[in-house]
């Protein structure tokens, strides 16, 4: 049930709410799309790199000698070569008090801090070439202690792994509500627990991919990215590169999954920029698999240690969480490393009532690749760790856990509502959600089901984890500390002379199905079908200015500035039609790609010929028209800090007590996201973003030795999951429209990955309680529940 | 290289030694060349040599040639009715894709320790053909297999078939895999091999993989289970497990929990045996 | 390697003749060489799947074969499957249903999917997910991907038979 007024999302033959399929989809099914290493430039050559091996090492020497005499190599550099073709960055905002980072380089200057750290790079006519040359650069390397553990890191005494920054202490924030202590001593009981998370990388099919273009006959770079962000890109370039603004274009075409991943600068990619510039000619690179996991942003890697006191009635009175987290040797730039943190400390518990919360976070440099923003950052810890106490409080009081979460998520009327951290929430839907997830779910079923065969030995469990979602951000989110990331997008529409519709936005498409709900807004706003709206985006040369994709906003920012932007072109063209037709545009509407009577439906005069009249027969129109087919509008949010939504998910699993193997039999979700444009594409980011949360909860690690050295940099050893082990996943929606924008949505895009890791966690420890075990560490592998059952 | 016949391979790596590999299916192969941890000068090529990759009955049991693909060995009567030990582990092996390609004397002359095809070999008495330049010899399959990827070939010599004795009357057998996802290398899994008369289990062969450098065969745990009736023997087998396997840790479990593990999959196994009819 | 090898081979239909490095994959191969920038590579160890396509009828990961061993192949890739029209019922049920995102997994994904209806006409949902066990998707989670194949196999079923 939508509850507002009618608007022109409920027009006739909208397109809004309805499950079109993407018509770029086609071009993608045929092996027709168009990737970075698609692309092919006269004179292009490829860039290979040679990284670190170690952990933490000094650079004593670089010998590049043997590697430039190898076959087909145009140059071999290292970071004395590229001095002063750069400036350096450091991954520091205003806005996070104390956030400090070192300066970082495109290849590393005297000292490497992580394995995989780029070092030297040669540029040859092909990447084998490239490859064979890397493998004939000496570098004489002294090894340093690593510092691997983020625990150790921050132990008295520790080296620091940046001795001008004094400790490894990257960035510390307290957050103190209400009356904790005073919550904990009336208690009936406390529960707490010590959770572990994995570092994780995204590991997108696509590998990070760039190609850089720069043309010294009119200075002119033009760069190809695998992103979801070419004008912060481009900012990037004109920040660190001694270009114009004028002097830059960002490309992005078809991207092959990002997830986050490809929205932070990354030090080999800003290297093949500094090549370009420096050769003059176009230069690719294409990280393989194998450099992705060493290279590519790592995120997850938390240990919170967190209590919750609650009264015999199931009231939750407090929570406090203690969170440390280990990033890289430096802060990731522009986003910063200490966003995942943040949240985690202003997540946590805030969709239940309780009001006294306390929090510590800790972000601790380590030698190990440098961490950033992946897919639902922050939240699948935040949602653990509030999930998790929660089922133990059930437990401890002897409320069913659906019971529990009834009694204290936010009431449906509470709003607005300010949680203990400060985050303020429009309009949320818990309860609703939850009563629809256990009748979705069929919850008092399964639990029948499930004693029925815990009594002949087989073990299922049943998880819950409600949630909120941080969607459509505002400028306050990074803009205010002085990051060149843009919190609006603009997009324009034009009336073409055949009656068609060209789309140019900012937001940007990496396969969720952007460009379709831009083209579906659109075309309900003109009335005309689908098939004659163009949709561009993914190009600083041809959109308006903006953020791009990412934090769940596409839809939400995207989406309204088209919704705007479209009707401005619709009143524009009435205007014109108005005056052709000599009648008034109040009167007209748009229907079906024909002028109409309003009132009637009585078609006029088709689009097409206002637009023909419009560009080619101004001779027929009165003196004083000047036809404007063309309209421009931006949006960005200004009410609120972020638009939240919220959902529930639930798992349903077997687990094999013998062998500690988890079985998912099934998922759901219940998601509230606002008004939906195109419902099919919205579960299918809310299924995506499941699995990839599947995969936290069971497969995904990143695994280090003490010395910093990854252990499964191979697609065979790190565990991403596979369609074998993966559930059917049922999404069912509510709709609680954000009143801050005509459009009414909020983004959906990491929904699945914040729930999904928490539900299943639930759903083991569920199934484990018979025994007495549980498990607080991800992945829960089947030696970490076989121990837990005191098997082995 | 494209090798048409033996002799030329036989030459080539007599020059060569070191600096060739045989390259057959290359599903292991070439993702080691791929990531550059072998960096051999000349691959020979054998798909093309005639007659290696027949199945044929013999003798009442089966003659394997070494080109023979996973995939072929999966569909083949032969295989599911002569040896179907190998019909049963054949869907547990990588994906369909790579079933399409792999062979099975690339998968015995890789070794890895914890694929499927070896323990098979081991479990079935194999007899594993191998030659040369110098000519053709017959290595059991028990004594083929000496450790990490390391096998009794000598450098010039390769595999070019297999032969599978003809299954003793009564024969049961059962294949069980642990793998954290469809497809991958087993943490522990098991052949096993066993006649079966009046319910009595007579001469079982059970053969563990995953557990050490190479396929383990458990006879301690066999002579617990030998001449008792099926299910009886589970615990002392199990418990006899622990003198046959010492399973060194990996990434995905340490030596105790693959023992654990092991012990699952032996009272599976038996369970397996004694619910099936072949 | 500096060696270079004839081949002669059919790709899509067409016949071509090439001399290639020894040490070139099937991937660079069809993409730098003929231009089929339609197979591609995720990880260059057979895992991921993503340049699965058909070599002689069967299924094969491109990033596991050199070009010089395909003398005398035939060589299927997603354009020639797409132009041949052989999948277009799985690629409508795909779009129908979005059954991808970014597209980068989808064209292995295809050429399993046809390989398994071919040979198991009516795959039970277990059975479709096992067979593309050795595809990742990092987008979709996978169960879009087994309703379209699930409902390909329904209507070849319905129309009498598999192609």
């Amino acid at each position: 049930m939508i509850d507002r007024p009618l608007s022109f999302l409920d027009r006739p033959n909208s397109y809004i709410g309805r499950s079109v399929p993407r018509p770029n989809a086609q071009r993608l099914l045929q092996g027709r799309g168009t990737f970075v290493d698609d692309i092919r430039l006269p004179r292009l050559v490829h860039a290979a790199f040679l990284r670190s091996p170690y952990a933490h090492a000094r650079i004593r020497s670089i010998a590049t000698a043997e590697a430039a005499r190898q076959p087909g190599v145009v140059r071999v550099v290292t970071a004395t070569d590229l001095a002063g073709r750069y400036t350096p960055w450091v991954g520091v905002l205003t806005h996070m008090k104390g956030l400090k980072s070192a300066p970082q380089h495109p290849l590393a200057v005297e000292r490497a801090c992580w394995q995989g750290e780029p070092v030297a790079a040669v540029v040859a006519e092909s990447r084998a070439a490239a490859e064979d040359a890397v493998a004939q650069i000496a570098v004489d390397w002294e090894e340093l202690p690593a510092v691997a553990d983020a625990e150790a890191a921050l132990a008295p005494g520790a080296p620091a792994i940046q001795p001008a920054l004094g400790d490894n202490l990257a960035f510390t924030r307290s957050i103190e509500a209400g009356t904790v202590d005073d919550a904990f001593a009336r208690a009936d009981a406390i529960v707490e627990d010590i959770f572990t998370f994995a570092r994780h990388t995204g590991v997108c099919l696509e590998t990070r991919s760039i190609l850089a273009d720069f043309n010294p006959a009119d200075r002119q770079l033009t760069v190809h990215h695998s992103s979801q962000a070419p004008h912060m890109m481009k900012e990037i370039v004109l920040r660190h590169f001694p270009l114009a603004e004028t002097g830059v274009r960002v490309i992005c075409r078809d991207v092959g999954g990002s997830y986050g991943i490809k929205i932070h600068v990354y030090p080999d990619e800003m290297a093949v920029i500094a090549l370009s510039l420096l050769l003059g000619r176009p230069v690719k690179f294409v990280a393989d698999r194998l450099e992705s996991f060493v290279s590519d942003i790592h995120a997850r890697e938390h240990r919170v240690s967190a209590r919750m006191a609650v009264s015999r009635s199931g009231e939750i009175l407090a929570v406090a969480i203690d969170d440390l987290t280990g990033i890289g040797p430096y802060s990731t730039y522009p986003r910063t490393s200490a966003v995942e943190g943040n949240q985690v400390i202003n997540l946590t518990g805030s969709w239940y009532r309780c009001a006294n919360y306390r929090a510590r976070l800790r972000v601790a440099f380590q030698t190990k690749p440098p961490m950033s923003q992946y897919r639902a950052v922050g939240h699948p810890i935040a949602c653990a760790v509030t999930e998790a106490l929660v089922d133990r409080a059930a437990q401890a009081v002897g409320l069913d856990p659906a019971e529990l979460r009834r009694r204290n998520l936010i009431a449906d009327d509470a709003y607005p509502w300010t949680s203990p951290a400060g985050l303020r929430f429009e309009r949320l839907s818990h309860q609703r959600c939850l009563a629809r997830m256990l009748e979705l779910m069929d919850y008092a079923g399964l639990r029948r089901e499930q004693a029925a065969l815990r009594a002949k030995g087989i073990h299922r469990g049943i998880g819950l984890a409600s949630f909120v979602e941080i969607t459509n951000p505002g400028p306050a989110f990074y803009g205010v500390g002085g990051a060149p990331i843009s919190a609006q997008d603009g997009c324009t529409l034009r009336l073409d002379p055949g009656g068609s519709i060209t789309v140019a936005i900012s937001v940007t498409e990496q396969g969720q199905g952007t460009e379709t709900m831009v083209a579906q807004i659109a075309a309900s706003v003109l009335g005309v079908s689908l098939e004659r709206v163009r949709v561009v985006t993914g190009d600083t040369e041809r959109t308006p200015y903006g953020g791009g994709t990412w934090a769940s906003r596409g839809t939400g920012i995207g989406g309204e500035a088209a919704l705007q932007a479209a009707k401005a072109l619709r009143a524009n063209i009435l205007t014109l039609a108005g005056a052709i037709l000599q009648a008034a545009p109040a009167v007209l509407d748009i229907s079906d790609g024909w002028i109409v009577d309003a009132a009637s439906g009585a078609r006029r005069i088709g689009l097409d010929e206002v637009g023909r009249a419009g560009y080619f027969r101004g001779d027929t129109l009165p003196p004083d028209v000047q036809p404007e087919l063309v309209a421009t509008r931006h949006y960005q949010p200004r009410e609120y800090p972020f638009a939240f939504t919220n959902g529930v998910q639930a798992s349903w699993l077997e687990l094999d007590v013998e062998t500690g193997f988890v079985t998912l039999l099934k998922h759901w979700v219940v998601e509230d996201c606002g008004t939906v444009v195109n419902p099919l594409l919205v579960d299918e980011q809310i299924r995506g973003g499941v699995v990839q949360g599947l995969g936290a909860a069971l497969f995904e690690e990143c695994a280090y030795d003490a010395h910093g050295q990854l252990l499964n940099g191979t697609l065979a050893d790190y565990l991403v999951p596979m369609a074998g082990e993966m559930p059917d996943i049922a999404v069912a929606h509510l709709a609680t429209p954000t009143a801050t924008s005509e459009l009414g949505a909020k983004g959906v895009g990491e929904a699945g990955t914040a729930g999904a890791p928490a539900a299943v966690m639930n759903a083991i420890n569920d199934a484990l309680s018979p025994f007495g075990a549980r498990v607080t560490a991800q992945p829960a592998t089947p030696q970490r529940i076989l121990r837990a059952l005191g098997r082995v | 290289m494209r090798a048409r016949a033996l002799d030329e391979v036989f030459g080539v790596l007599a020059a060569e030694g070191d600096e060739a590999k045989i390259l057959a299916g290359g599903q292991s192969l070439v993702p080691a060349l791929n990531m550059r941890l072998l960096e051999p000068r000349l691959l020979i090529d054998i798909n093309s040599l005639p007659g290696l990759g027949a199945v044929a009955e013999r003798d009442g049991g089966l003659r394997i040639g070494a080109l023979a693909r996973y995939a072929e060995l999966g569909r083949s009567q032969l295989v599911a009715r002569l040896a179907p030990l190998i019909h049963q582990a054949i869907p547990h092996i990588a994906h369909p894709a790579i079933r399409n390609r792999g062979t099975f004397g690339g998968s015995l002359a890789q070794a890895d320790p914890a694929a499927e095809l070896p323990a098979c070999a081991v479990a079935l008495d194999a007899l594993i053909h191998v030659a040369s330049a110098r000519g053709e010899r017959r290595v059991a399959a028990r004594a083929f297999f000496k450790g990490l990827y390391e096998t009794a070939l000598a450098p010039d010599e390769i595999v070019t078939a297999i032969d599978i004795p003809k299954p003793a009357r009564g024969t049961r057998t059962a294949f069980l895999e642990l793998a954290r996802r469809r497809g991958d290398y087993a943490m522990v899994g098991l052949a096993i091999t066993a006649r079966i008369e009046d319910g009595v289990v007579r001469a079982p062969r059970l053969v563990f993989f995953g557990v050490g450098e190479k396929p383990v065969e458990a006879r301690a745990a066999a002579g617990a289970l030998d001449g008792g009736v099926l299910r009886d023997r589970i615990a002392a087998a199990q418990e006899a497990l622990g003198e046959d396997l010492d399973p060194p840790g990996d990434l995905q479990a340490d030596g105790a929990t693959k023992l654990h593990l092991a012990r699952v999959l032996l009272a599976r196994g038996v369970d397996a045996l004694a619910g099936s009819t072949a | 390697m500096s060696e270079a090898v004839d081949i002669r081979l059919t790709v899509n239909g067409e016949a071509v003749a090439r001399r290639v490095p020894a040490r070139q994959n099937l991937i660079d191969f069809l993409r730098e060489e003929l231009g089929f920038t339609g197979t591609r590579a995720g990880c260059e160890h057979g895992v991921c799947g993503a340049c699965t396509l058909r070599i002689d009828g069967a299924a094969v990961r491109a990033c596991l074969i050199f070009a010089a061993q395909l003398d005398g192949a035939r060589v299927e890739t997603i354009e020639g499957l797409s132009q041949s029209g052989e999948i277009a019922d799985l690629q409508a049920a795909f779009h129908a249903r979005n059954a991808l995102q970014c597209g980068f997994c989808t064209a292995g994904i295809l050429v399993a999917a046809a390989e398994l209806l071919r040979d198991t006409p009516r795959p039970s949902r277990a059975e479709i997910r096992d067979h593309l066990s050795g595809n990742y998707c990092r987008c979709t989670g996978y169960h879009a991907i087994v309703d379209a194949v699930e409902a390909v196999a329904l209507q070849r079923g319905a129309a009498g038979g598999a192609r």
